[in-house]
């Protein structure tokens, strides 16, 4: 229902439209930042029983309200199924969709979207249980495949079953919780999504130990923020946010030293922290903006630690969102 | 009433703004004008935005490939030969099985049950009244998701599953029976079966018309039966029985070969066939109560038995209080279908409005189109059924 009063919205919306929105003037018009984010996925996005969100992603949303209000609080989270996303971003409902979303060529040009860069790479895997003893995708002939619907994982699994001449039955569903409590109730033999996904599924269901991840990743999936197409301003806010996060990281800036980094000499840093240079304004923010994201949101490693690594129940490996100084791709244009 | 005017004299002069044909004539021609605008500005205003914000439009999508699998295709189907049309007609087909289905044993269920709440029996009458206010009180929604688990939960996994002797498998993956394949002979069995049919039709004309010359009564339902099942049966010995099916095989994940009744199928068509029946079943009682007694009780008099005056004096009349209500609730059910996506069923709201709207991102064309879809299924379903009911309507003479 939801769906369609968003569709009947946008309608309406094109029909009403007349000018470009500046989006940085309505947001701080309105004193808040609406986020298009996952409510369902542990490690990117999941509102806690207190309606505390937690999150790889929502964090991002965080970093950009510190960028532009110095107040991580000025979010507003708007749970998006995977089918209804780029509908709420396109009509407006929200400024910023950060929702493990798959950056690919059509959803760019065909959208009126634009990826603001990547804060996650990711590739779809498979979960099946333990006492199936499959012990990879490949001999997964026949299977029946649980997966969400409107999503790169529902066609990535048609082509590498297609690619590898194998025989595949699709059960489709709206919601990955729906997948997930069909796979759950024996419905199928394998659960499909990224494997970043899978790791936070596999933790909620009931008897996480029965069921394992199968080594293969079939496919690209670079996760990452979007915006709507046509306000420059706004993209260059968003994607300078990430790259922003990054920085920090390679400079070692992190959430506890960053008052110190603050008086440091180093050219690079001082341009990051806004005492040399105008970088802030140039973007229509203030001096101190990567300051604050850092403060009170953290680096990237930080971030990632915190929401998928190490330090969550995920303990997923850095592995390819290594920074590129340490043998990963995650790489930011310098700021200067 | 006129106005004799004098012979010879001119008529009236009224202007022709103070005429009241005229006038009404143009203020129907402005508002049409009105709306004809109105759709025209949304539409290129639309169209100026979509194409201003870099959002694709136009239906050029309909041609490119679908790249995505589909769980119950009636139509060939595969991920990457086929268009977005075609997965179109596969989710639209899928909604008109489950529809079509439906509607038929909502009405059976309903008549039993709304017949059943009239009942002299005390615990027939308040079982049937408990399952119509129990079910017309739930949100279908919480119906299907309860049948759906029903079906998974309630039925073995797919290697404790039930084999039931000739071929059948059933359990949580589904319903396999034996798919019948027919050999070319096969022509004479479907000859036989148009020939019975015809022959039947033609054979209760003859029986009606020597009714009314005789008053006497043919056993029209067995000669009927005979010719529909018996004529086809003794075509298939003839022929030497073309008939091979082939057997649903466990194969390491899945049964294979058959034909296959998803559960999600099942969830539905239970779902929205329970859930209907209870406002048919309240259409129903309602129509018969409408028929007044008096009708049955001359029935009576004139020595006719119960069954006969319920078919053939309440039941006819109360037909006429029933069709258009049961209309509805056969749009109902159509529309209603479209919840399938909760289950996972592939019907056309899955495939079309979600996935193909998704991958394409074309929110517009797409709902468009749904729209028009369930308008056309709509209306052709309400033109079936008033044609139906012009025929049963009294005919005053």
């Amino acid at each position: 229902m939801n769906r369609i009063l968003a569709i009947v919205a946008l309608a309406f919306v094109f029909a009403a439209q007349s000018a470009a929105a500046q989006t940085l003037k309505a947001v701080k018009d309105r004193g808040v930042l609406n986020c298009g984010s996952n409510g369902t996925l542990a490690g990117f996005g999941l509102p806690d029983a207190q309606g505390k969100w937690t999150g790889l992603d929502v964090d991002f949303c965080r970093a950009v309200a510190a960028a532009i209000f110095n107040d991580v609080s000025k979010v507003k989270f708007v749970p998006l199924s995977a089918k209804d996303r780029f509908t709420a971003l396109q009509s407006g409902e929200v400024d910023l969709l950060a929702r493990n979303t798959t950056w690919t060529s059509s959803r760019d040009s065909q959208l009126g979207l634009n990826f603001t860069g990547v804060d996650y790479y990711d590739g779809q895997g498979f979960m099946v249980r333990k006492a199936l003893k499959v012990n990879s995708a490949l001999e997964l002939n026949g299977a029946s495949v649980c997966v969400q619907q409107g999503t790169t994982t529902e066609l990535n699994l048609a082509d590498f079953f297609h690619a590898h001449n194998m025989q595949v039955k699709t059960v489709t569903f709206a919601t990955s919780s729906e997948a997930v409590k069909a796979y759950d109730a024996g419905r199928c033999d394998a659960y499909t999504t990224d494997a970043s996904g899978l790791y936070g599924e596999r933790l909620r269901l009931a008897n996480s130990e029965d069921h394992i991840v199968l080594p293969e990743i079939i496919s690209k999936e670079p996760l990452g923020p979007a915006v709507r197409h046509g306000d420059d301003q706004w993209f260059d806010i968003v994607k300078w946010t990430l790259f922003a996060m990054i920085n920090a990281e390679e400079l070692n800036i992190t959430s506890k030293n960053i008052d110190e980094m603050t008086k440091s000499d180093n050219p690079d840093i001082k341009r990051f922290v806004g005492t040399e240079g105008n970088y802030g304004e140039q973007l229509g923010l203030g001096k101190d903006w990567a300051v604050n994201i850092v403060r009170l949101v953290g680096n990237y490693g930080e971030v990632f630690d915190a929401n998928v690594g190490q330090g969550s129940p995920l303990k997923i490996e850095r592995g390819l969102n290594k920074l590129w100084s340490k043998g990963g791709i995650q790489y930011a244009p310098p700021i200067r | 009433m006129s106005i004799d005017l004098p012979a010879g004299s001119p008529p009236a002069r009224v202007p022709f703004y103070n005429d009241p044909k005229v006038r009404s004539i143009a203020y129907q021609v402005a508002l049409c004008a009105l709306v004809a605008l109105g759709v025209y500005v949304a539409a290129t205003n639309a169209i100026a935005n979509l194409a201003r914000a870099h959002i694709a439009s136009g239906f050029g999508f309909w041609r490119n490939t679908a790249g995505f699998d589909i769980s119950q295709t009636l139509i060939e189907y595969s991920s990457q030969a086929s268009t977005y049309g075609r997965a179109f007609w596969v989710g639209l087909l899928n909604t008109l099985l489950v529809a079509g289905l439906g509607i038929v044993i909502a009405t059976v269920l309903g008549f039993v049950i709304g017949i059943a709440r009239l009942s002299k029996n005390w615990l027939v009458s308040k079982a049937a009244t408990g399952y119509v206010e129990t079910i017309r009180n739930i949100p279908l929604l919480l119906q299907l998701l309860f049948w759906y688990n029903a079906v998974l939960k309630g039925l073995p996994e797919l290697r404790d599953g039930y084999k039931i002797p000739g071929g059948i498998f059933l359990n949580n993956r589904g319903l396999f029976v034996p798919e019948p394949v027919f050999a070319t002979p096969f022509k004479w069995v479907v000859f036989a079966v148009i020939f019975g049919i015809l022959a039947s039709i033609a054979y209760s004309i003859w029986a009606r018309k020597h009714q009314e010359r005789t008053g006497q009564q043919t056993p029209v339902f067995w000669v009927a039966l005979a010719l529909i099942v018996g004529l086809p049966l003794i075509a298939l010995a003839g022929a030497g029985f073309p008939l091979s099916f082939v057997f649903p095989e466990g194969g390491r994940f899945n049964i294979t070969g058959g034909i296959e009744m998803l559960p999600e199928f099942a969830a539905l068509l239970f779902g929205l066939s329970i859930y209907t029946a209870a406002f048919i079943a309240e259409v129903v009682r309602a129509g018969i109560g409408a028929v007044s007694q008096g009708q049955t009780e001359a029935a009576y008099s004139l020595g006719l038995r119960p069954r006969p005056t319920l078919r053939l004096i309440v039941v006819p009349q109360a037909m006429r209080v029933i069709i258009p209500p049961l209309t509805s609730q056969y749009l109902n059910l159509t529309k209603n279908s479209s919840l399938a996506v909760a289950i996972g069923y592939p019907d056309l709201v899955q495939v079309f409005t979600g996935t193909v709207l998704n991958q394409t991102g074309q929110a517009v064309e797409v709902v468009a189109i749904t729209m028009a879809v369930y308008l056309t299924i709509s209306l052709a379903t309400s033109l079936l059924m008033n044609f139906y009911n012009s025929r049963i309507a009294l005919v005053e003479r």
